[in-house]
């Protein structure tokens, strides 16, 4: 025991920091055993390399995983993309008029939300994270009634309860948000398990960031999903960030996340996170054995969170500024706009044109939620603060709405 | 009327809500084939089905998040945590999840789900099988927390906490669930035989939440109770030889304000007698309602009497408990200011 050296403690740093060139030689893009799309029900021992591969559709010549979508539906996914992205901009740039406390956008991951939303049916639902606020648009919910959330004014939906974004909207399938990451994932097993229990017929979408799938909610959620074969989606959105954070200090250095699956029994798919169809692929692949009593599937999702983390985060404090424009798959909304023109199915001028339209209708539903008022000027009836604590309100809430004099 | 021990209790309304209701279903760890440690759960998977109820994972937070994602989609789950000890992995999802579900979605999701757990000490199983952390639960918004003292207040109560749309925990005394326990350890031990409240419907009813019970009435003193502090509180009071009023709680939230204003208001005197450490618990929320609302009627100092703030001590067991005899002396105190 004397011979061996002094022990040293190793902590994980990320390729580049700022002023440094950006560098992703860490991650692999091939796509390896991911050029094969296996039988929805081919035994999980026959998956066990898939994790360490990438599924990818746009840029392969044939790709075996393509979804062969209507080009409408393509251009209906790129609709919601782009509308997604101008949203968000729009709407940070209205936190920074101080017409909101905070704001979180989800640029260049915005395939993720869009494709799933598209691709899973009205029965099914989604237990999100704050980056898919693409499965809202893509659903078509209105964006007027998002920026009054936003607002938390007077026709905000959730009554000023809430943060900025945290939305909630079981009718559009999307489960109610909260700021503390990761503890719904285990939601989203226990609802598929229920929809299993009573025969019905809808499955479940967790979402879940790969920093946070260092929380025991991931791994509670992987084991329950595995023991009860829930039919369940868990996916994990690999932004290469959480906050400050790279995906090493979350183990990525070791392994992919994909691969987490394999100690669940379960497979384990790594997605190109930027390309529209290759999400939709895969997340039709596990879908498709979710409903056939297959049980759960984890999804890693390859992305690169482009803005912030939020309106409360400088990101060139901890990672080259130019970090994104190297990002090795692109942006999401450039691949699929090209995909179409080279289909013949669109064009520059098409796309100018959508832009257009999609600004203006932005525009409209904000000045629309601006005249009902931005977070301040206009709220809703301070008495709902006391509202929803219980289904009845008990004596406490009675007494201290009095107190307060409303 | 059949009689019942308090485990044959509980085991009757889970038997009552499963035959009753198909959304009812019952998990937790060794809670199926084998009918759970205190075997609050035999016989049930045989009489209703493997997917009726079933062994879950150890992994508190994991069971009672599935149970929150069950009763979001319109299930009442109705989980086991083994000993209410473990219950804090799953501490996150009761708090941050469970409780404000309904409030942060204004309506459109929330969890009717019952967390049912053993709790308290007196049964010499050390700081993992003996705690009372009702008073953690009592502080967070939006959940609801049931302790009942008696086999029937325990089928009532635990019917009506399945029933309820909200979040309850249901802390079952687990000193209670074979007899009487009324802190005498020296003394033989008493079974719910011969107890009026051991006598125990086969069917359904229910004992509302939010409703205390006036177990004893009396002038000089008012006692609060809940779980096995209530049989202990009886002894305290015979050894003290007042004429107490004795509360059983039953349900710290929602809280029976009202039944305690009044019996302060009479009595003018209160002791509040809990198993968790004095500091930070359930009493000092109650020492505070009472000052607060009978402040002019007081006659005395109110008396705090509970588990002392160390942890909760093995061999120690009968120097931790609070039992009469320290109740008996609490009263005494109060009784001494005229």
């Amino acid at each position: 025991m004397t011979d061996s050296p002094a022990l040293s403690l190793y902590v994980p740093e990320p390729l580049a920091r700022p002023g440094e060139a950006p560098r992703f030689d860490h991650l692999s893009f091939a796509a390896g055993a991911a050029e094969v799309r296996p039988a929805v029900d081919a035994p999980e021992h026959e998956l066990r390399d898939m994790p360490y591969g990438l599924v990818r559709v746009l840029g392969e010549t044939a790709s075996a995983w393509d979804p062969v979508l209507d080009p409408e539906i393509l251009r209906q996914g790129l609709r919601a993309m782009v509308q997604t992205r101008l949203f968000e901009d729009r709407l940070f740039r209205a936190h920074r008029q101080g017409k909101t406390s905070f704001f979180m956008k989800s640029t260049g991951e915005e395939a993720i939300g869009v494709a799933q939303s598209m691709a899973l049916g009205a029965g099914d639902m989604c237990f999100p994270t704050y980056r898919v606020q693409g499965w809202l648009i893509a659903r078509g919910y209105s964006i007027e009634t998002m920026i009054n959330q936003i607002y938390s004014n007077e026709r905000d939906p959730l009554k000023g309860r809430q943060l900025p974004i945290l939305y909630s909207a079981r009718e559009y399938g999307f489960y109610s948000l909260s700021g503390n990451v990761g503890s719904r994932f285990g939601h989203a097993v226990g609802w598929a398990m229920a929809s299993a229990y009573r025969g019905d017929r809808g499955i479940a979408l967790g979402y879940i960031g790969e920093g946070t799938t260092a929380e025991g909610d991931f791994h509670e959620a992987l084991t329950f999903a595995s023991v009860y074969r829930a039919p369940v989606i868990l996916a994990v959105t690999n932004n290469q960030w959480a906050i400050s954070s790279f995906s090493g200090i979350a183990g990525a250095e070791r392994t992919t996340f994909a691969a987490k699956a394999l100690a669940y029994g379960i497979p384990g798919l790594r997605v190109d996170g930027n390309d529209f169809l290759a999400v939709w692929a895969a997340t039709l692949w596990a879908a498709a054995r979710a409903r056939a009593n297959l049980g759960p599937t984890l999804i890693e999702f390859v992305t690169y969170r482009v803005a912030g983390h939020s309106t409360s985060d400088d990101p060139t404090k901890y990672r080259p500024a130019d970090e994104g424009s190297h990002w090795p798959l692109g942006d999401p909304i450039e691949r699929l706009k090209e995909h179409l023109v080279a289909l013949g199915e669109w064009s520059g001028e098409r796309h100018a044109q959508m832009e257009a339209e999609l600004t203006e209708a932005l525009r409209e539903a904000q000045r629309a939620a601006e005249a009902v008022g931005t977070l301040g000027k206009s709220k809703p009836s301070v008495a709902e603060m006391f509202e929803g604590v219980f289904k009845d309100p008990d004596w406490r809430v009675i007494e201290q709405r009095r107190e307060l004099g409303i | 009327m059949p009689v019942m021990n308090m485990i044959q209790a509980i085991n009757s309304a889970l038997d009552v809500k499963l035959a009753q209701d198909p959304d009812v279903l019952v998990f937790g760890e060794d809670v199926g084939y084998f009918g759970g440690v205190f075997r609050v759960t035999d016989g049930l998977q045989a009489k209703h089905g493997l997917t009726r109820c079933f062994d879950a994972p150890i992994s508190e937070g994991g069971i009672i998040a599935t149970a929150i994602g069950m009763g979001a989609y319109g299930l009442r789950p109705v989980p086991e945590i083994q000993f209410a000890d473990y219950i804090l992995p799953a501490f996150d999802q009761l708090v941050s999840e469970a409780a404000r579900l309904r409030y942060r979605s204004n309506g459109e999701f929330w969890a009717p789900i019952t967390v049912r757990s053993p709790y308290g000490g007196g049964i010499f199983g050390g700081q993992t099988h003996s705690q009372s952390p009702e008073a953690i639960f009592a502080h967070i918004t939006g959940l609801k927390t049931v302790i009942p003292s008696t086999p029937y207040d325990a089928k009532g109560l635990l019917i009506a906490a399945i029933e309820d749309d909200d979040p309850v925990i249901f802390l079952e005394p687990k000193r209670l669930y074979n007899g009487p326990f009324d802190g005498r350890h020296d003394q033989a031990l008493k079974t719910w035989m011969g107890e009026p409240a051991a006598d125990v419907p086969e069917g359904h009813y229910t004992v509302p939440l939010g409703k205390a019970a006036i177990v004893r009435s009396g002038t000089d003193v008012t006692v609060l109770a809940y779980g096995t502090m209530v049989h202990v509180a009886k002894a305290g009071i015979e050894d003290a030889g007042v004429d107490a009023e004795l509360i059983d709680l039953r349900s710290i939230v929602p809280l029976d304000i009202d039944t305690i204003v009044a019996s302060v208001a009479k009595t003018g005197r209160c002791v509040i007698l809990h198993e968790a450490s004095r500091f930070g618990g359930f009493g000092g929320e109650l020492s505070a309602l009472v000052q607060e609302r009978c402040f002019w009627a007081l006659k005395s100092p109110i008396e705090r009497v509970g588990g002392w703030d160390t942890p909760y001590p093995h061999a120690f067991e009968w120097d931790y408990f609070p039992g009469p005899a320290r109740l008996a002396k609490a009263l005494a105190r109060t009784m001494e200011n005229r």
